[in-house]
């Protein structure tokens, strides 16, 4: 299986009383919370936990984009991972990814993760999300009913800008381009593997069939949650005739390592309470503006009582608002352990949802440098060869970078 | 049918039926083909015709305001795109989209040169078809309509809302209105009245998103009809003081009303006095 290493990037300062004193970690959280001295530390760490992960062996190394908070600070998720594609060799760069609506046009993106797949040798992940409401609607002023309308359109036009060996006109509803001709062109043929993050929309699982992409299901309420959504996306693939390579689904979770699980517990809480209290601090009028979900999605999510009661115990009940600590731990929202316990319980996540491109969150909440490289090399040491091989004897993963062999990489400077 | 005549046998819209006419003997409901689409228009009452676009929800059935109206006025409402019996409104993109599907609804209601009520949302769209077709509106009500933007006293942001807030954001009687206009009237599939509620309030973010300014202020000078502007005095969602901005750039003779203790929905809050203040100016 693969292990990918994700930043979400948060402002780690947030004040203890940030929840009591302030509606939304978003939207319109106050600018004066910002101190760009601060995040000039902030951002150069960040990055170096992303270099480490990468050095120490991570198959892959993530980012993603968000907007107008302090949950995660990478409106451009591109210029991190452009940082990134000089300071790395050997990881893939999974870009999770550029919300393809709120780029007018949205050749931007087909250029700009051309260029990232270039400069990187072919060490793409294209990652296609729709984005939050309260990034798109909100901080971008995208109107949530055209919002879908856009991003399907921008899908195509980047697909067949890429794919298309001739300039072309686009005559779209959106999007009138007289000539479109992106340089540079991606790397990799046809094009770089492309994921999808989402909900548990069926929608979006019968797309990612359609066209042969991963489904990433980002969710911070744990593999006890993720169950239900995953067991729905494998029942969707069995009635369109599709396989159960577990390489088509990724999964995203928290993981905290050390020495025992006491330990754990102990430098883990607080960076997990920072997470779930500050960072996932939305105010519940951002969540739905009319038009967001799908009538389609609202009537399965409605009517389908596995899904009604696996989106009632998050996004309703949890997902803008905090869970108990009790929950944090004990429903799977983060994993802390000693190594073997960790190996144990991503196991058994993996088996269970079928997942083969496993998202770890390693840095969560306010937590420093020093406990991120720890929490990092104790998993790549002792917990990342336990789980080594999983899935690989019986399935290819298809979804995959196919980056030009190390001979024919150029070497940047800063690493030769 | 001329004027004169009765209306059709009334059909009552049995499923939507949310709100209680005082005296309900219940609208002729009929439809009009658009296009491809067959198009609901409820209609009651003698005398000149008189159009009324819905405001934010539509109207899922008959009203007191339009109960009201049809004493005098041979009232004649063709839904708005998204709106119950509406027909879609994911197809149209423009403002000039919204024009159109809204001038083809008055022409085949029949309600082409005659005097029009616009509310909300719907007041836009009358304002945006009396500008764009000075020919299509004689007279012109817009109560408590979207279209201007003042960052100094913002329209509010209607949809970020939790669903909790949205009663008394809309209307001064927040209880009877959640009642009335948010909970599924018996007999009703819960399911489809909470998409049809959600889908109402997606067409009006389609047209208005974010804040309803789809540049009425360049157009205003082409409305000629003499036009009356009325608002609830407790509006929560477009400021009172914008009918003085609006009275401000609109050609044609206009004169501002305000209905005391009526909030944005004065139709729902105060359905007959907004009803005798609409009837007043069109006498």
């Amino acid at each position: 299986m693969k292990l990918l290493w994700f930043h979400l990037m948060p402002y780690t300062e947030l004040p203890d009383d940030f929840k009591q004193k302030h509606p939304s970690v978003w939207v319109d959280i106050d600018p004066k919370l910002f101190d760009p001295l601060r995040a000039h530390g902030m951002y150069n760490d960040f990055l170096d936990e992303l270099e480490h992960a990468a050095e120490l062996g991570f198959d892959g190394i993530c980012c993603n984009e968000h907007h107008q908070n302090a949950y995660g600070l990478m409106p451009s998720p591109n210029l991190v991972a452009a940082a990134l594609a000089r300071r790395t060799q050997d990881a893939a760069l999974c870009v999770m990814g550029n919300s393809l609506a709120l780029y007018d046009p949205p050749t931007r993106v087909a250029e700009e993760f051309a260029m990232l797949d270039v400069i990187s040798g072919g060490r793409l992940i294209a990652g296609f999300p729709v984005g939050t409401p309260m990034d798109t609607c909100y901080a971008y002023g995208r109107n949530p009913s055209q919002l879908r309308e856009r991003y399907h359109e921008a899908h195509d036009l980047i697909l067949k800008a890429w794919t298309t060996e001739q300039v072309f006109a686009w005559n779209g509803r959106y999007h009138q381009l007289r000539y479109v001709n992106p340089w540079p062109r991606p790397l990799q043929k046809p094009h770089p593997p492309i994921w999808i993050p989402g909900g548990g929309s069926v929608e979006t699982w019968r797309w990612c069939a359609e066209l042969d992409y991963v489904y990433a299901y980002l969710s911070y309420f744990g593999y006890k949650l993720g169950e239900a959504t995953l067991h729905g996306f494998w029942e969707e693939m069995d009635r369109l005739g599709k396989d159960r390579n577990p390489f088509r689904a990724g999964f995203l979770q928290f993981v905290g390592v050390a020495e025992t699980r006491e330990e754990a517990l102990d430098l883990y809480t607080e960076p997990a309470l920072y997470f779930y209290e500050r960072c996932l601090h939305v105010d519940a009028r951002y969540a739905q503006p009319p038009g967001y979900m799908s009538e389609a999605t609202i009537r399965a999510r409605v009517r389908s009582q596995v899904v009604r009661a696996a989106v009632a115990s998050a996004t309703e009940t949890h997902a803008y608002g905090r869970p108990a600590f009790e929950d944090i731990v004990s429903k799977g929202y983060v994993i802390v352990g000693s190594p073997d316990e960790v190996a144990e319980q991503l196991r058994e996540v993996a088996v269970n949802l079928n997942v083969g491109q496993l998202m770890l969150l390693l840095q969560f909440g306010n937590m420093r440098k020093d406990l991120v490289f720890h929490n990092t090399e104790l998993f790549a040491k002792r917990v990342a060869p336990q789980l080594a091989g999983l899935f690989e004897d019986e399935w290819e993963n298809r979804w995959w970078p196919k980056p030009l062999a190390p001979a024919a990489r150029a070497v940047p400077r800063s690493l030769g | 049918m001329s004027p004169r005549a009765r209306p059709a046998r009334p059909r009552r819209p049995g499923r939507m039926r949310r709100a209680k006419p005082a005296a309900p003997r219940g609208p002729a409901v009929r439809s009009v083909k658009i296009g491809a689409e067959r198009v609901r228009v409820l209609e009651q009452g003698r005398g000149r015709p008189l159009g009324v676009l819905a405001g934010l929800l539509g109207f899922p059935s008959w009203t007191p305001f339009l109960e009201a109206l049809s004493a005098r006025r041979r009232v004649i409402v063709p839904s708005l795109p998204g709106h119950p019996g509406g027909g879609d409104f994911r197809r149209l993109d423009e403002l000039a989209d919204w024009v159109v599907a809204t001038q083809e609804r008055l022409e085949a209601a029949g309600l082409a040169g005659a005097d029009l009520v616009g509310l909300g949302p719907g007041g836009t769209l009358a304002a945006e078809v009396a500008a764009f077709s000075p020919g299509l509106v004689k007279r012109l009500v817009l109560v408590a309509p979207f279209g201007l933007f003042d960052e100094r006293e913002p329209v509010a942001d209607v949809w970020a809302r939790r669903a909790t807030e949205l009663p008394a954001t809309l209307s001064e009687r927040p209880a009877e209105f959640a009642a009335q206009w948010l909970a599924p009237p018996a007999g009703a599939d819960p399911i489809e009245f909470q998409i049809e509620l959600v889908r109402s309030l997606e067409a009006a973010a389609r047209l208005l998103w974010p804040f309803g300014d789809r540049g009425l202020a360049k157009r205003l000078h082409r409305i000629r009809a003499a036009t009356l502007l009325v608002w609830g005095g407790a509006d929560r969602v477009v400021p009172a003081s914008y009918a003085k901005r609006f009275a401000g750039g609109i050609a044609g003779r206009t004169r501002v009303r305000s209905i005391p203790g009526a909030g944005h929905r004065a139709d729902f809050d105060a359905p007959e006095a907004l009803a005798k203040a609409v009837l007043d100016f069109l006498r």
